[in-house]
């Protein structure tokens, strides 16, 4: 059997889920950060699936964004987990409620 | 053919690294397994004629991306007591994996059902997702957003000096 756009897909799909649900279970924040870029790149991959199908360098470009992004947005949230662990002595999310009412 | 075996190769590759990262307990080892799913999805990539990106890819996300996880963890120094599993109980948790499952089964077999879209002839395979043909569009179609991802650069580490930082007393 041929592969086709829906293989590529499918394959995102589940790669998406594995994330998303990596991102509402997990406890530990550098853990959550890692399922973000598990989502991100699965988004790359049908970036260039489509790119392919309509024989264009957009989604190529994109996806080059794409990459500039995520790893300014590493950066940050890397930044934010040694902060946290500065004040807190821990990774744990739920400790996080500072801005709770 | 050879398209077919190398996509299921390293699709199951992609997949088992995605879950392994959601499963491993200790954050390097869910580093490493995120850099096996990035490679696979990278060698998906050259599959797709998207060389440059590819190459991206394991420069920018495997090596500089998963350096930077794995230099703030060891920077952490974080104690094996410290590290617990989950937020949520068993139960809870199998819900959300049943939820998941379904979800994506329906996708699947909705994609699956139609008649398969497959990927045309390149016109031009000698130079889709080169780094010329890439290059060109950069530079001439999406210039203002290249310049403009610099200053989200600046930006981003600016900030990420003043957070890491701290507060000075």
């Amino acid at each position: 059997m041929e592969i086709a756009v829906s293989h590529y897909v499918v394959l995102a799909c589940v790669l998406f889920a594995i994330g998303v649900y990596g991102v509402i279970t997990r406890k530990n924040i550098l853990i959550v950060l890692m399922c973000l870029e598990l989502m991100l790149n699965s988004c790359n991959l049908l970036f260039v699936v489509f790119s392919r199908l309509y024989e264009g360098a957009a989604g190529h470009v994109f996806v080059l964004m794409s990459v500039t992004v995520a790893a300014a947005e590493v950066a940050v949230g890397l930044a934010f987990v040694v902060s946290i662990y500065r004040q807190k002595e821990s990774l744990d999310i739920d400790l996080l409620k500072l801005l709770r009412g | 053919m050879s398209h077919t075996v190398l996509f299921y190769i390293f699709s199951t590759l992609a997949v088992l690294g995605a879950v392994m990262v959601v499963s491993h307990k200790n954050p390097v080892s869910s580093a490493i397994s995120l850099v096996l799913t990035l490679f696979s999805t990278a060698v998906l990539f050259v599959l797709l004629h998207a060389h440059f990106i590819a190459a991206i890819q394991i420069l920018i996300y495997a090596g500089a991306i998963m350096v930077l996880f794995l230099f703030t963890v060891m920077f952490l120094n974080i104690r094996n007591s410290e590290l617990r599993f989950d937020s949520m109980n068993i139960p809870k948790r199998m819900t959300f994996l049943f939820l998941f499952i379904v979800v994506v089964g329906f996708f699947a077999s909705k994609l699956f059902s139609s008649s398969p879209v497959v990927f045309p002839k390149l016109g031009d395979p000698e130079n889709f997702g080169t780094v010329a043909e890439v290059g060109r569009s950069l530079f001439s179609d999406y210039l203002l957003a290249f310049e403009l991802t610099s200053v989200l650069v600046v930006i981003a580490m600016v900030g990420v000096l003043v957070i890491a930082k701290g507060r000075e007393s």
